[in-house]
């Protein structure tokens, strides 16, 4: 059973702990400055965004099948059992591919760094290994901020919006978004407000790619045979050319190249 | 008139790489950050652009390998040459603009190692690797033949066959997995270039890239050591150039119907002005070539070389950059060191062709013709003159 994480805006007041508990948990530094700033970025996991009084939190999606893991070039990206998806430093040759690719513009970079590494939420996966919830989810003093099995929140963010559906738009983000993501969303204004890309597919996005990579042995196999049976059959045509008397010469190994 | 003119060629060549040293440094002192306008927003610029695009041009190598030795056409080893020297130079213009654009370049052996089949990115890794060292193995006899190392020379010719074909099937795989790496951001890549076909498109574009290439060059070695090919040659090329270009152009239009996204070309956004652009500068010498009176003229079949290769220039900028910008909501143009440092990786692979043209026998008739040659002194076509063969 993996694990997830339910954010709900209704219940959200904007304090910013769960941006302050994160910022603990990485060993990131906390400040004024920082909590004004309303961007993810390599020292800031997640934000909490405030439109016209209407909140909603960002933070890495932690998708069921997730873009990164599939487009690393050195497999730097794991999904987790658990639920999270990690980041490890020490594979990572800086493509930043990842950051192309991600559905939710999530994994950020150390601009800033000579040699630098990608940095985002990874759902606090060695506290989750633990037993114990996110960071983020721990310091949420309303409960806006769930931490719990994802089916369950599942069936309780359903739950939400069948009690009081006028307060909520009628969608669970990342219920199906790109395959279904650990974290879950609700909000009683739409998502795209808060630039969430809402015409997201809902097959797995790694789908798009793997699919045409499966040819890679076909076109190797097929690609081998075809161009062996034509050089085959053209160079049996000078030998023969060659050995009836003819002028041409095989194109055989006797040549110099170019 | 000779002196002044590498003199020329030589201040210009110090203009672009002296600056492009300093930034190079810049690049490895100071950081990705300050040397780029790349952001979290904008995490692939200028370098990923240039990266598609060299290995557009090294199309040629392939193509004229398959066609030589594979299909036995022979009447166009005298091209092949060079098409492979400038394959090899474009692939390493890639390793180059890659090991740059790597945040930890120190690190460009992991996927040795580190594995990930399901990553395009991972395929492209080994292709590179693999299609260079044939690239190389491939060139390797021009410079076997220089030194007069026989015994080697014949062992390379032995392998010859299988080293083509395995060329032939990296260079698909790897021209195509360039435009796979687009397959995964639908919502990002603007609709007029986002398409499940952009496989198939990167792939025809690099053959028609490299069909370009040789007519590009040809016409350079011409003026630059008059070492020209056979007119009739470049004649094929050029024709073959119209059919591939009017092939790959239509199936784009087919393409923006089948997805259903032609009212697009009737936005009035930036993405297609560019998107005009990239289409008339591969339709108009596509059209050009049609005509006898342009593809029997070399100067009028460099013309449309040139525009063919800035068209795909575009396509290549498009995908990387233009197409890319909406989506991310950031702004982004390269900063003068990523211009200056693409620029002289440029010009060091200009150099090292010049070079080699000079000193290895890269043309079949090198230094055939005296200077101040002209059209009439065209070789007449059927005595193609065969390269020194070496061996039995």
């Amino acid at each position: 059973m993996s694990k997830g994480i339910l954010y709900d805006a209704t219940l959200c007041i904007d304090c910013k702990l769960c941006e302050k508990g994160c910022a603990e948990r990485n060993g990131l530094p906390y400040n004024d400055a920082i909590a004004a700033e309303s961007k993810q970025s390599e020292h800031k996991f997640t934000v909490v965004l405030n439109k016209n009084d209407k909140y909603m939190r960002r933070l890495c999606m932690n998708c069921q099948d997730p873009s990164c893991v599939s487009v690393c070039p050195v497999g730097a990206f794991t999904k987790t059992e658990a639920g999270p998806v990690t980041y490890n430093a020490s594979k990572c040759m800086g493509c930043r591919y990842c950051m192309l690719a991600c559905p939710f513009f999530v994994p950020k970079y150390e601009w800033n760094k000579v040699f630098p590494l990608v940095r985002k939420c990874d759902m606090c996966s060695d506290r989750v290994a633990n037993g114990q919830q996110t960071a983020c989810a721990d310091a949420c003093p309303t409960g806006a901020t769930k931490f719990g099995e994802r089916e369950a929140l599942i069936a309780e963010a359903q739950q939400r919006i069948k009690d009081n559906p006028g307060n909520y738009v009628n969608h669970i983000y990342g219920l199906n978004e790109v395959g279904g993501t650990s974290v879950l969303l609700l909000s009683s204004v739409p998502f795209e407000d808060f630039g969430f890309m809402t015409n997201q597919t809902t097959e797995p996005m790694p789908l798009l790619t793997y699919r045409v990579l499966t040819h890679v042995p076909d076109v190797v196999a097929l690609g081998s045979v075809l161009l062996g049976g034509i050089w085959w059959i053209t160079n049996r045509r000078v030998e023969v050319a060659a050995a009836e008397g003819g002028t041409n010469k095989p194109l055989t190994t006797k040549h110099g190249q170019g | 008139m000779r002196i002044p003119k590498i003199t020329f060629w030589k201040a210009i060549l110090v203009l672009i790489l002296v600056p492009g040293l300093y930034s190079l440094i810049y690049r490895l002192t100071h950081g990705l950050g300050q040397s780029t306008n790349l952001t979290d927003d904008f995490p692939w610029g200028l370098w990923v652009g240039f990266k598609l695009f060299s290995v557009a041009l090294a199309g040629g190598g392939f193509t004229l390998a398959a066609v030589v030795y594979i299909f036995n056409l022979k009447r166009y080893r005298p091209v092949l040459r060079a098409m492979i020297l400038t394959a090899f130079l474009g692939y390493s213009m890639f390793i180059a603009s890659l090991i740059l654009d790597l945040g930890r370049p120190y690190r460009i052996w992991h996927p040795l190692v580190m594995w990930n089949h399901h990553s395009v990115m991972f395929e492209i890794a080994w292709c590179v690797m693999l299609y260079t060292t044939v690239l190389f193995l491939e060139f390797l006899p021009v410079v076997l033949e220089r030194l007069g190392w026989k015994r080697q020379l014949e062992w390379l010719h032995t392998i010859m066959i299988p080293l083509v074909i395995a060329g032939v099937i990296l260079s698909t795989l790897h021209q195509s997995s360039l435009g796979s790496l687009y397959l995964i951001v639908p919502g990002k890549l603007y609709p007029l270039w986002y398409s499940s076909l952009e496989p198939v498109f990167f792939f025809i574009s690099a053959l028609c890239a490299g069909l370009a290439m040789t007519i590009f060059e040809s016409w350079h070695a011409d003026k630059a050591f008059h070492q020209r090919l056979e007119l009739s040659l470049l004649v094929g090329l050029g024709r073959v150039l119209a059919v591939a270009l009017s092939f790959y152009l239509s199936l784009r239009l087919v393409d923006l119907m089948r997805r259903h996204v032609v009212y697009l070309l009737w936005q009035p956004r930036p993405e297609t002005y560019l998107f005009f652009l990239e289409i008339i500068l591969l339709a108009v010498p596509m059209v050009l070539l049609f005509r006898r009176k342009v593809h029997t003229n070399r100067t009028a079949l460099y013309f449309c070389s040139v525009l063919t290769l800035l068209g795909f220039v575009a396509n290549r900028m498009n995908v990387a950059i233009t197409g890319m910008l909406a989506a991310s909501g950031g702004n982004y143009f390269p900063k003068w060191t990523e211009i200056s440092i693409t620029l002289a990786i440029i010009a060091s692979g200009f150099l090292v062709f010049a070079l080699a043209v000079k000193y290895l026998p890269i043309f079949p008739n090198g230094h055939a013709y005296a200077e101040g040659s002209s059209e009439q002194r065209e070789p007449v076509s059927s005595s193609v003159p065969e390269l020194s063969h070496v061996g039995p």
